[in-house]
């Protein structure tokens, strides 16, 4: 097994061997999800806490049900409405958890980075679960085992990524791991939602969505991330939906068994038409999601594992 | 100040390399300070003299900081005058140009006089800027003329830009009619607003709110328009981009009493540094990118950007660890300045003189103050150096309350050995 980091915060520090076991370890997971009894023990006796910075239901459930399912005891904390009101700051919150003795901590905020700091003050593995506009690894992680599930390989594809671009975590671990993994990346966004700088990390950049999903093998679409903009970023959003919104004639100028994903929550008619978003010929967003209790699964037990490794170093005084 | 004994001694500094930062000389000699003064240079020993040998090390003019933040009054827990004044007497700083983005603001000949009086607690001198206007709220002009008469050496509102154009119009057409020098910080504050980096591939890298470089060149383009409309004395605080710079050379080429200034960490670190968010390296402006920097060494060495400080900004733990978003902006860099100016003589970038020129010279000179030299007649405002000595920083050694350097850990070279005011050593063996 290659993955042998204490925390998970980002793509950047992965290597292709590493989100290659990490895919293969969660195929095994998804086969263990589609029977009756979901039941594993890797995590038996360890307790991981959901600390969510930001309102999320999805991603806390799919966290939530991954360590339950692997038989952790898990504890959600929204923390968007408890302590920190009260003006206690990211590390005591940070230190008052860890001395409780978790072992697992998946955390979201709304910073940039806010993980990683929160990850250098305490002593038991943490997972990002999304950090401000930084870095979404799981979500990256979910698309990339999709992504090979339904075409087969996650190398040598044109993957286009299209929308919110400038306030997506879940663009820039997707397009770190893309390009880790040899793909060629299209970004597609209006300017005004185009990251600067963007084109450096080795990929093409379009304005015009029909050009830039020519020949594509698979569409990213991103929500639309209203609560992020501080204003006027785009003119409205039925000229949105017009120019970047993914219906059946602008899809159809990507390869015609391309596939099209989306994180979720959608906005529907804002960047993709409900009808592509249902058509199960196309859209494999409901399997992102199967697929994200899986990689969950398959981060905490690596990261459980490496856990251990660590704690049974320490006790006989070795050095890992 | 502990000078009084000092002034009455006549010192003979022999054996020393001067750094002579107006003649733009770099070469040994000694200086005879008397009555707290420089009264002589490469004369012989006189009668009764007390004589300290520099060892070949380099003695220079104090350095002239402008743009210090102490915390006094409203943050006396980040940096008192005392605490600034022993900092800088440890950092070769002699004189300190507070500045007013205090809370309260500076804005009233009261609050003047009461930091006035806070500062002769410090072992270096103190001048005092004032704000613009009230509260640095940018609606109404502050006492100008009441606060020049309190002793204020230049008026700012830090870096709070005054948005209104006609409130900024009148106050530097009142400024003007009373020669009074006003310092802007040339930043669009739209464009600006929110950003914690510059736009780029690190801060798109790493999903941090940032701006476009070009918003400083629109803060400075509109301040040059409204200095050729008032004629007033201007100076601005920073300048950190490339694209700043031939607007500001056109400026000074059509005679406008301007100049510019850039903090030492623009001049030494760029927005890579920030690494993995590293709050003390969140400033204000944000860290550039490399070009920008190089550019900006090029034009201190061109002598178009006429002073380099401190821009000693002390934020406490807590301000610091957060989020970078959340995180406070600013770094302490008193004990910094001259080691961290040794990194642009080391790399072959400017000469000793050409750095005393920028940070002691020029800002006394556009300040009316008579230090910054080493003419005979001058204040025996002092540094003695070693630009060689090697150390690792270690932030807790430093006299500064407040501990958020960005040089922590890092591999400096230049020590201070010793430094005098007014001919009395406040600093070294």
């Amino acid at each position: 097994m290659a993955f042998r980091a204490r925390h998970l915060l980002g793509i950047e520090h992965l290597t292709p061997e590493d989100i290659r076991s990490v895919l293969d370890l969660a195929e095994k997971y998804v086969d263990l999800n589609r029977r009756t009894v979901k039941q594993s023990d890797v995590l038996a006796g360890m307790t991981q806490i959901n600390m969510f910075f930001e309102n999320s239901t999805r991603t806390q459930a799919s966290f939530e049900l991954a360590g339950k399912r692997l038989g952790a005891d898990v504890m959600n904390m929204s923390v968007a409405q408890s302590s920190v009101k009260k003006g206690e700051t990211l590390i005591d919150t940070a230190l008052t958890l860890n001395a409780m003795h978790p072992d697992l901590l998946v955390v979201r905020h709304p910073s940039s980075g806010a993980v990683n700091l929160l990850a250098s003050k305490v002593n038991c593995a943490v997972l990002n679960a999304g950090d401000g506009r930084h870095e979404h690894p799981t979500q990256a992680l979910l698309d990339a085992l999709t992504i090979r599930r339904a075409k087969g390989r996650i190398q040598r594809l044109t993957v286009a990524i299209c929308g919110d671009v400038a306030h997506s975590r879940v663009a820039r671990s997707n397009l770190i791991l893309l390009g880790k993994m040899e793909n060629r990346v299209r970004l597609i966004a209006p300017p005004t939602l185009m990251p600067p700088g963007v084109q450096e990390f080795g990929c093409e950049i379009f304005d015009d969505m029909r050009a830039g999903l020519e020949g594509a093998d698979v569409v990213m679409m991103l929500r639309l991330q209203k609560e992020r903009m501080d204003g006027g970023f785009i003119p409205s959003e039925r000229e949105y939906f017009h120019r970047y919104g993914l219906d059946a004639e602008k899809l159809s100028c990507a390869k015609p068994d391309a596939i099209v994903m989306h994180p979720g929550p959608m906005n529907r008619g804002v960047e993709i038409d409900g009808i592509i978003a249902d058509d199960i010929n196309r859209s494999v967003i409901q399997d992102q999601v199967e697929m994200g209790v899986a990689v969950r699964m398959a981060c905490m037990d690596l990261l459980a594992r490496n856990l251990r490794a660590e704690r049974g170093a320490q006790a006989v005084g070795t050095y890992v | 100040m502990q000078g009084i004994q000092g002034k009455r001694m006549t010192l003979h500094l022999v054996n020393a390399r001067l750094v002579d930062p107006d003649a733009l000389t770099d070469k040994e000699g000694s200086l005879l300070i008397e009555n707290g003064r420089i009264a002589a240079r490469d004369v012989p020993t006189p009668e009764g003299a007390t004589v300290i040998d520099c060892g070949g090390k380099c003695l220079a003019p104090g350095i002239v900081d402008w743009g210090v933040k102490v915390g006094e009054p409203g943050e006396r827990h980040k940096e008192s005058f005392r605490s600034a004044g022993l900092s800088a007497a440890a950092g070769g700083v002699t004189t300190i140009i507070a500045r007013p983005d205090t809370n309260p603001a500076i804005d009233t000949p009261e609050t003047l006089e009461f930091v006035t009086r806070r500062a002769a607690e410090s072992p270096v001198r103190i001048h005092h800027m004032a704000a613009l206007t009230k509260g640095r709220q940018g609606r109404e002009m502050t006492e100008i003329g009441f606060l020049l008469d309190a002793g204020a050496v230049a008026f700012s509102d830090g870096d709070h830009v005054v948005e209104d154009t006609k409130v900024l119009s009148r106050a530097l057409t009142y400024a003007r009619s009373l020669g009074a020098l006003v310092i802007g910080h040339p930043q669009d504050p739209g464009l600006s607003r929110g950003a914690a980096a510059t736009n780029g591939k690190f801060a798109s890298l790493r999903g941090i709110p940032a701006v476009n470089p070009m918003a400083e060149r629109m803060g400075l383009d509109r301040d040059l328009a409204l200095i050729e409309m008032t004629g007033v004395r201007y100076h601005f605080d920073q300048i950190t981009t490339a694209r700043a710079l031939p607007a500001l050379q056109r400026a000074k080429a059509n005679g406008r009493d301007v100049t510019a200034g850039i903090s030492i960490h623009h001049l030494t670190l760029n927005e890579f540094d920030i690494g993995d968010y590293r709050t003390f390296f969140k400033l204000t402006p944000p860290l550039r990118s490399e070009e920008d920097r190089k550019a900006l060494v090029a034009a201190v060495a061109s002598g178009l950007i006429d002073v380099v400080g401190s821009m000693h900004t002390p934020q406490d733990e807590e301000s610091k660890r957060l989020p970078f978003e959340e995180a406070a902006s600013g770094a302490v860099g008193l004990e910094t300045l001259l080691p961290a100016a040794m990194r642009l003589y080391h790399s072959g970038d400017l000469s000793l003189p050409q750095i005393f020129r920028v940070l002691a010279l020029n800002p006394a000179n556009r300040l009316g103050l008579p230090q910054g030299r080493l003419a005979v007649g001058a204040p025996a405002d002092l540094v003695l150096f070693d630009p060689d000595a090697p150390f690792v920083l270690d932030r807790f050694t430093l006299k500064s309350k407040s501990k958020n350097t960005p040089f922590d850990g890092t591999r400096m070279e230049g020590r201070v050995l010793a430094t005098w005011v007014g001919g009395a050593q406040v600093f070294g063996e």
